[in-house]
């Protein structure tokens, strides 16, 4: 059951009208038409609501535009009726009256000294992230190590390059939805929506309604999808603040339009980048520039341009560094937090770098990358330690596995195609903050695992589970995951950042033990023997060692601790990720937003492309890529993440991309936008499964989900160069950008 | 003009008289009067796949077809496919071959793939690619989901 296909009694519709305007100052509205349409109930505006700002980073968003619109689609108004035609019919009676005011579109005009304003007020926002000397700037972010000023003299090459990246929409499947039920008399709100986590949504909606966070529960059926953009908020303020100012059940489900123009995308980038070697191919310095556009809101945006800083060195050891991030605020969409969360951005232009280094000096690139990949004990930009160094590792297995010297020597070659083969290596980080999990011994002697984390479709459900079967010894029908619910559910921050196998299953792994330690004393207690003497045996069964024949089921042991001792047998446990913080005396920081970060990851792909010789359109033939995933809890929907992710990968690279018309979205539909099918690329996706356990995970488990995104877009551009002898630097690399560049 | 008339929908073998307004498509009266909310809207303009429905053991897109046109009509949609807690042998594949994720392209992925294997019992894995070509999964990546059908048919 997801969202959208839940129906309630005395449910109505709603529906929310966009801004016409990329910037303009609302003068009025009229909603007195609307109002008198029959089967209509509520009309919001912003003038009606309080003008409360909510944001995970800054304070600067609204729930319906106040004051003045930034950008085209923005929610302006909302209605909720009896069905979703009324309520659609009631959007084209709202009239208001605009101001347009001058807009802006690119980060770098938008920093400019006469760039218009676009938040006023940005030095009086509140949020974890203290205003700067712009109001077109969210954030900013530098790092440095060494002295690269002085480092470039020691470079017998040196490369230099800007780079372009698209915003890239999410896509996921289901379309944004949340059903609000609010209980007047218990002054109580219900939502059940689409979302990464239950318990963001809750503080959220509970700080911008003005409602006790007690008030407020929130719950997670299916979710169809997310990859970022059901991270944090989505419709629900719209969706909740109708439901109260209705007194009744509103389901607010967006069209396929409405999501494109009114959620979220990727940070488009613009990144100025310049790296120099030895003539051996030893990496010496590096300096980068990087823009993100992260239009009218910041959302996650001072994160996101965080982690782009922290990892646009890449997996490799440059001494001498330094590099400084922008995310700009311009009157377009809003970007947020998309699988990669800034990486995919860094990593293109650092990845195609060291191709243009490999070509400049005549080394092979899987060389250049392993002679200068970070090892066990090196540190990471930042100066936090690599506690695995399986860079090389990840490298070497897509080598051997495409038969990367043979097929780079000898290409079969259709007439009219160009074939070219490409190589990119990735790192990424997985935990960071907080996850509880409880697990309940049932009367039927099955267990209920709960913690609060939602599956977007990545498996977590399952693997959290097999984490509870693994410690217990039962089979996974005796364990069920219970939905999330802030009602009854642990703490959990939401999913992403790669985090929820890893940092939730350390809560499940303790939980478990937890339990097992309870079902073990009333097991000693009732076989009237010590707890040191006792042992699991399969298919919930507590034994006396060396003594087969005493044994219990579960279900003895759940009997007895409800009906007559002890009480309900709830295993418990709560992990936090203490991340090293950065080494100042190694590294200089600023405006790092999330202070720390996690467990490093690696990953590299090889990709064999053709190009057409006549059309540009570039074909990815095969493909071939190494995850060093710690142990794969659940090797086949790893295998699904790997080829998920590079496949949203190859769309990047290849399609996808948001287009406006100064302020107006062009292609908000997946007819004009595509993503790629089954026939846009191989079924040959080769998921290569690497296995150095992680010691601080569960089982030994690290995270995989977002890193094939991070490695998708270089290696396909560092194939159509080796292809056609250029280079793109601005992806998707479209048809007619590939042909450009052959000219 | 006539706004709406009533008409028999045969559904996954039972026969429903309904009134429908002519204007509205066979998924909004699947999911809307009917509850039949297996059948998913992606897209609403027959790009996503995911509102695949069977007519006369074709998958068709049900966003794109009027409710009043399928009159007569043998329609099958999701919850059709498996014969009470039996499920059909391309669901069961699906779940083997480890082939969902999110879950929510699935109920159209999969029609699709009963759509071709009833006119093809025995499609090569680039068949199933071809015929799957326009049922987009935005999870998996289509290696799992061309097994799984490919596993169906050879089970």
């Amino acid at each position: 059951m997801y969202t959208d296909d839940i129906v309630v009694p005395r449910m109505l519709y709603g529906a929310v009208l966009g801004s016409d305007y990329a910037h303009a100052r609302i003068l009025s509205y009229d909603t007195t038409a609307a109002e008198a349409l029959p089967g209509v109930k509520v009309v919001l505006t912003g003038a009606k609501l309080d003008g409360k700002l909510y944001g995970k980073c800054i304070e600067d968003e609204p729930i319906l535009a106040t004051g003045k619109v930034r950008y085209v689609g923005e929610p302006v108004a909302a209605v909720a009726a009896v069905d979703r035609a009324t309520a659609k019919q009631a959007l084209q009676l709202i009239e208001i009256q605009y101001e347009e005011l001058p807009a802006v579109f690119d980060a770098e005009e938008a920093l400019a000294a006469d760039a218009p304003p676009i938040h006023e007020d940005r030095m009086r926002y509140g949020g974890r992230v203290p205003p700067l000397d712009n109001p077109n700037l969210a954030s900013s972010t530098g790092f440095q190590e060494g002295d690269v000023e002085a480092a470039w003299a020691q470079c017998d090459v040196i490369v230099e390059d800007t780079y372009e990246t698209p915003a890239q929409q999410h896509m996921y499947l289901e379309p944004c939805s949340t059903l609000a039920v609010y209980d007047r008399a218990a002054d109580q709100l219900t939502l059940w929506t689409a979302t990464q986590g239950v318990f963001i949504v809750q503080y959220a909606i509970a700080k911008w309604l003005g409602l006790p966070m007690s008030k407020v529960r929130v719950i997670a059926p299916y979710i169809g999808g997310a990859f970022g953009g059901k991270g944090g908020l989505t419709n629900q303020p719209i969706a909740a603040a109708l439901a109260v100012a209705a007194a009744a059940p509103v389901k607010l489900t967006y069209s396929r339009e409405d999501d494109m123009t009114m959620m979220k995308s990727r940070h488009p980038s613009r990144i100025y980048m310049r790296t120099g070697a030895k003539q051996d191919g030893t990496l010496v310095a590096r300096e980068a520039r990087i823009y993100l556009n992260t239009g009218a809101y910041a959302d996650e945006g001072p994160f996101v341009n965080a982690i782009a800083a922290g990892f646009s060195r890449g997996p490799y050891r440059i001494p001498n560094f330094k590099t400084e991030a922008w995310c700009v605020y311009t009157n377009r969409l809003k970007a947020g937090g998309m699988r990669g969360f800034g990486v995919p951005q860094a990593n293109y232009a650092s990845e195609l770098q060291l191709d243009a280094i490999a070509n400049k000096l005549g080394l092979d690139p899987i060389e250049l990358r392993m002679k200068n990949a970070l090892v066990t004990g090196d540190k990471f930009l930042g100066g936090q330690n690599v506690d695995h160094g399986t860079v090389i590792g990840c490298l070497e297995a897509v080598r051997q596995a495409s038969n990367w010297e043979t097929r780079r020597a000898k290409r079969a070659v259709q007439p009219g195609k160009r074939r070219g083969i490409g190589v990119a290596s990735a790192a990424h980080v997985c935990a960071m903050n907080g996850a509880g999990a409880t697990i309940k011994l049932n009367e039927d002697g099955t267990l209920t695992v709960n913690t609060g984390a939602v599956d977007v479709g990545q498996g977590s459900d399952t693997a959290l589970s097999q984490l509870a079967a693994g410690v217990l010894g039962v089979s996974l029908d005796q364990i069920k995951y219970a939905a999330p619910d802030t009602d009854f559910s642990p703490y959990n921050h939401q999913t992403g950042g790669s985090r929820t196998t890893y940092t939730v299953g350390v809560a499940v792994e303790r939980a478990s033990e937890h339990a097992r330690d309870q079902i073990f004393e009333h097991a000693g207690e009732m076989l009237e023997c010590s707890v040191d003497d006792l042992e699991l045996r399969p298919g919930g069964l507590v034994g006396v060692k060396g003594v087969p024949a005493k044994q219990l089921p579960f279900t003895a042991i759940a009997k007895r601790a409800l009906f007559n001792v002890g009480g309900p047998i709830m295993g418990t446990a709560n992990w936090v990720y203490e991340a090293e913080k950065f080494d100042p005396k190694r590294t200089l920081t600023a405006g790092f937003a999330p202070n720390a970060v996690g467990v490093f990851y690696f990953a590299a792909l090889v990709v064999e492309v053709d190009v057409d010789e006549a059309t540009g359109k570039v074909e990815i033939v095969e493909a071939w890529s190494a995850h060093d995933v710690g142990r794969a809890i659940n090797p086949g929907a790893v295998a699904g993440q790997i080829q998920g992710g590079l496949v949203q990968g190859f769309g990047l690279a290849l399609i996808e991309e948001l287009l406006w018309d100064e302020g107006r979205l062009v292609n908000p539909s997946m007819m004009d936008y595509k993503v790629p099918g089954a026939m846009d690329v191989p079924y040959e996706i080769h998921a290569i499964i690497l296995e150095d356990p992680e010691k601080t995970g569960p089982f030994g488990a690290r995270g995989v989900g977002e890193i094939p995104v991070n490695l998708a877009a270089p290696a396909i551009c560092n194939a159509i160069e080796d292809a056609i002898g250029a280079k793109l630097t601005t992806i998707p690399a479209t048809g007619e950008r590939v042909l450009r560049a052959m000219l | 003009m006539i706004e709406s008339v009533t008409i028999d929908l045969r559904i996954n073998g039972e026969v429903h008289s309904l009134e429908v307004e002519t204007k509205r498509t066979l998924l909004e009266v699947l999911r809307q009067d009917l509850l039949l909310t297996g059948t998913k809207r992606g897209c609403n303009q027959g790009v996503c796949g995911a509102c695949s429905i069977l007519v006369d053991g074709n998958s068709i897109r049900s966003c794109l077809s009027l409710a009043v046109a399928m009159q007569g009509r043998d329609i099958v949609t999701i919850e059709g496919l498996s014969n009470g807690a039996l499920l059909d042998r391309v669901q069961r594949a699906f779940l083997d071959a480890g082939a969902i994720q999110c879950g929510f392209c699935m109920p159209g992925m999969i029609i699709s793939a009963k759509g071709l294997l009833n006119r093809n019992p025995r499609p090569s894995r680039e068949e199933i690619r071809n015929a799957l070509g326009n049922n987009i999964c935005r999870c998996s990546g289509y290696v799992k989901v061309i097994d799984a059908v490919h596993r169906a048919a050879t089970t």
